[in-house]
């Protein structure tokens, strides 16, 4: 089938006034009348939320966290970009849109990215309003960093805790709605089903993670918040809670998955220290302004980096791209260290990690512009390895950090399940094959404050207020699968624990679908993964009850959901036989190693409908028309 | 190194708890201390027992989750560190560590070191925020905050709301979580209209959700990871007193 994605006609720079103007409307004293569930309080789900509540519409709001603080929207570091163009450098909407648009690799609809540019600027504006402390200049004036991707400044930031102070923000937004009575919020609420009935969302059946009770909560639309999905790789920067459940829930309930392949490794993180590692942490990208990456030239140099002479080191970034430098895109950066460890040159223990050194900039700008830059990571940095990095170079290596990848869904935010939107991370819209720094936290909360709270009232007029109730025989049907499955997870007690069982796909997913992928690894992958999940159903142990605090039981769900998810993952990535982003063929490269595009057979989203586990998924496609950006090999040479 | 922990181990809000000893052996230096429980964690289910409930997410010392008194200090005692961060490498072999939960009248237990704090998050919504509706609102540059206010107001807005200054604190008091939120808001232009307002709202909710009161004890700036500075508490005190004239 050929999906439509729904995107307004005409000139792009009126695409979504119009849209905005031909949408529908819901009469402010039939608002409350609708109930909206709203999964995950992450930016996008809080600012959703928070926003549906100001209009007066009935929100109910899910997090498997103890708050609404905490979702790992609160980890990025580094900034959140906006055309604003306060710098005077030559910043507009057109070029932050250009810029994401050639930064996904061309693989991102058009009509979209223009509305997150667009409404970046009002993102700034609002999280000012709500006393998010974005970094000021001595008159007062706001601040701008550059990033990654782009040859202008039009990153804001809070310190080192952009992700923190804007979530904070939108928390603030979500506890004042609490308090007014609009909003109500199940903390410690964990997702396990989509309910649909007559082919609508209408609800969802959670599982209340300190009592372990088990209910289903209707509303007239639901509203997945519910991130990414880069923990299939066992080791990534995502929180430990972050999962594909609530995503995959909805598609096996019939929403398509578009583009699970374009995943991203993130090239700035700490290297891994040992078999017990549970999480990889991330330095923001920022630091790539003022730290070199660098590799010894030669094979296997075992000294420490003071005493390898300038003229031994390659600073190979700068090298290869020479306009942009230590601020190209993650996939090319990420890529690019890869290279260097590939070829007997990394640093570190196991050779899996190349420096990236402040000493130019200490010794241009002062040790205490660095500090007042990035102190906390520097500490962060110390915590975790013991070593300082205003003396030695931080050693670096990628970790798989985002999903572009995510629920298919329209213009409107709707996926093909009428009535369930997916915003943020969890849907593929904005970001292409590959996502610029500094634009997710843009994205979220441009879904959140300006995209939903008008395109909702457009399904809304359609449905009647509270046409499905708790007693409908789906919601019942709903309940008992899920109680059916964790009789089943409780009742195998095996061999192997839940996270054994996450490391070894971990290990699948990293060896053959991570940085570089062939279609014999991928065939690898397809082939082990069901093993693993048959496996797992045979003998996994999960230890205690149901009706309790168990957050063993809470792990088995999220992993067995991985391991259905991530032979989809593969199976995508075998079918897009091209490079593009942070997609890497090794099959598809540049004489000189860059990703190879084939516009001529995939220049299109891959949105997969769910046929049973182990089934072959079908495929669906959305062709991309590029009108406004010409089609280019990316470079940044 | 090899090492002894002392565990608190409840099984419900309404359970006795005690404390239970467990080895936790071959413990790498590099581990943090929740990847050395996690192995302890792997250990207790393969011998068919209940692994050890404690919260943690991020993993990076910023969501606020993990919450673990060790050898009676909130977070471990590292400077500036939530548990998540800590690593075993501060400890040595052969160390006896006692593990319990934030213990304050405020946080009831719900299972071994797990507690509920949404109270703080009642404090918020009592007054937490400035009163914006989403669009409408002036442009970013339209409000001037010099770099000093900007700094101070983030300072503050560091906390990550985990609790530690509550638990660290003889009283049980959330003074510091309070009146880091409070002294945010009052220091910029955005929070101003409403600041007389807010301070009284939030320490009523404090006082009802039953938290302590302050007796400048400072431990809470000494146990909490994100370094928020006792000041705060002062300009809390004077917001309020402000309040009284308004």
């Amino acid at each position: 089938m050929i999906l439509d994605g729904k995107c307004p006609k005409g000139p792009i720079e009126q695409s979504w006034d119009k849209h905005r103007f031909d949408m529908k409307l819901v009469n402010p004293s039939n608002k409350r009348k609708y109930k909206i569930l709203v999964v995950g309080t992450g930016l996008a789900g809080g600012a959703a939320a928070a926003t549906l509540g100001e209009l007066g519409y009935n929100v109910e709001a899910f997090c498997y966290q103890d708050s609404a603080r905490r979702a790992h929207s609160i980890a990025a570091q580094g900034g959140i970009n906006a055309a604003k163009a306060y710098p005077n450098d030559g910043d507009s909407i057109f070029r932050l849109f250009y810029d994401t648009i050639k930064g996904g690799d061309f693989r991102a609809r058009e009509a979209d990215v223009w509305r997150l540019a667009q409404v970046s600027n009002n993102i700034i504006d609002q999280c000012v309003a709500q006393g998010v402390p974005f970094a000021r200049d001595y008159a007062g004036y706001l601040d701008n960093r550059s990033f990654g991707g782009a040859q202008v400044s039009r990153t804001f930031f809070a310190r080192g805790q952009t992700g923190q102070q804007l979530l904070l923000g939108a928390y603030s937004a979500i506890s004042r709605q609490i308090k007014a009575g609009t909003v109500k919020l199940f903390a410690r609420t964990e997702m396990l089903d989509l309910v649909v009935v007559d082919g609508e969302a209408k609800g969802i059946t959670v599982r209340d993670l300190v009592t372990g009770e088990i209910r289903t909560h209707v509303g007239d639309a639901v509203v997945l918040c519910t991130g990414g999905y880069v923990n299939v790789f066992y080791l990534s920067t995502n929180a430990m809670g972050c999962s594909v459940t609530a995503n995959w829930r909805a598609h096996k309930k019939g929403a398509y998955f578009a583009n699970p392949c374009y995943t991203q490794i993130h090239p700035t993180c700490i290297p891994q220290t040992g078999e017990h590692q549970s999480k990889l942490t991330l330095m923001s990208e920022s630091l790539r302004n003022d730290g070199r990456c660098w590799a010894p030239k030669k094979q296997g140099d075992n000294r420490p980096p003071n005493e390898i002479p300038e003229e031994e080191r390659d600073y190979y970034l700068e090298r290869k791209y020479p306009s942009f430098g230590n601020l190209a895109p993650r996939d090319i950066a990420s890529r690019a260290a890869k290279e260097q460890c590939d070829d007997n040159r990394g640093v570190g223990p196991g050779g899996r990690g190349v420096y990236l050194d402040f000493a130019a900039s200490i010794k241009r700008l002062g040790e205490d512009t660095i500090r007042e830059r990035y102190g906390n990571l520097f500490e962060m940095y110390e915590k975790i390895t013991d070593e300082n990095g205003y003396k030695v170079p931080m050693r670096i290596y990628p970790a798989p950090h985002y999903a572009m990848g995510g629920l298919w869904v329209d213009y409107n935010c709707e996926s093909n399940v009428p009535g369930l939107f997916v915003l943020g991370e969890a849907n593929f819209s904005v970001h292409g094959a590959n996502r610029l720094g500094a634009s997710a936290l843009m994205q979220g909360l441009a879904d959140g404050y300006f995209v939903i709270p008008y395109t909702i009232a457009n399904y809304l007029v359609k449905t009647a207020p509270g046409k499905v109730k708790a007693d409908n025989p789906e919601c019942k049907k709903s309940l008992e699968n899920v109680n059916t499955e964790m009789k089943k997870l409780l009742s195998i007690n095996g061999k192997k624990t839940v996270s054994e069982f996450h490391r070894a796909l971990g290990k699948i997913m990293w060896n053959n679908v991570g940085m570089a992928r062939s279609e014999q690894s991928l065939k690898e992958a397809i082939k082990q993964i069901p093993v693993l999940r048959e496996e797992f159903w045979q003998n996994v142990k999960v230890t205690g009850s149901g009706p309790e605090l168990n957050q063993q039981l809470e792990n088995a769900w999220r992993v067995a959901d991985f391991l259905e998810f991530g032979e989809l993952l593969a199976k995508d990535a075998l079918h897009r036989d091209e490079s593009c982003g942070g997609h890497f063929r090794v099959e598809h490269q540049m004489p000189d190693g860059e990703a190879k595009r084939d516009d001529e057979n995939f220049c299109y989203a891959a949105a997969w409908e769910f046929k049973g586990v182990g089934k072959e998924p079908e495929l669906h496609k959305e062709p991309l028309v590029f009108e406004n950006v010409h089609l280019a090999v990316r470079s940044y040479k | 190194m090899n090492l002894t922990l002392h565990v608190w181990r409840q099984a419900g809000p309404n359970q006795p708890g005690k404390l239970e000893v467990y080895e936790a052996k071959h413990v790498s230096p590099d581990q943090s201390f929740l990847e050395m429980l996690d192995e302890v964690n792997e250990e207790l289910i393969k011998g068919g027992k209940d692994p050890i409930s404690f919260d943690h997410d991020c993993r990076e010392g910023i969501c606020g989750m993990c919450s673990q008194v060790i050898n009676g200090v909130p977070h471990g005692g590292q400077d500036r560190t939530t548990v998540c961060q800590l690593h075993m490498r501060t400890f040595k072999d052969g160390d006896s560590i006692f593990i319990e939960p934030w213990r304050a009248r405020a946080f009831p237990l719900l299972r071994d070191l797990v507690v509920d704090r949404t109270a703080l998050d009642r404090i918020i919504e009592s007054g937490g925020y400035t009163s914006c509706h989403t669009g409408g609102v002036a442009d970013g540059n339209a409000i001037l905050i010099p770099k000093p206010d900007a700094e101070y107001a983030m300072d503050a807005a560091e906390c990550i709301g985990c609790g530690a200054c509550v638990a660290g604190c003889p009283n049980g008091s959330a003074m510091l979580f309070t009146s880091a939120k409070v002294a945010q808001l009052a220091a910029l232009p955005q929070g101003k209209a409403e600041a007389a307002q807010r301070v009284c709202a939030m320490t009523e909710s404090m006082k009802e959700n039953g938290f302590g009161n302050c007796t400048n004890h400072y431990e809470c700036q000494a146990a909490c990871p994100k370094g928020i500075n006792v000041k705060f508490i002062a300009k809390l005190n004077r917001e309020f007193q402000k309040s009284l004239f308004e």
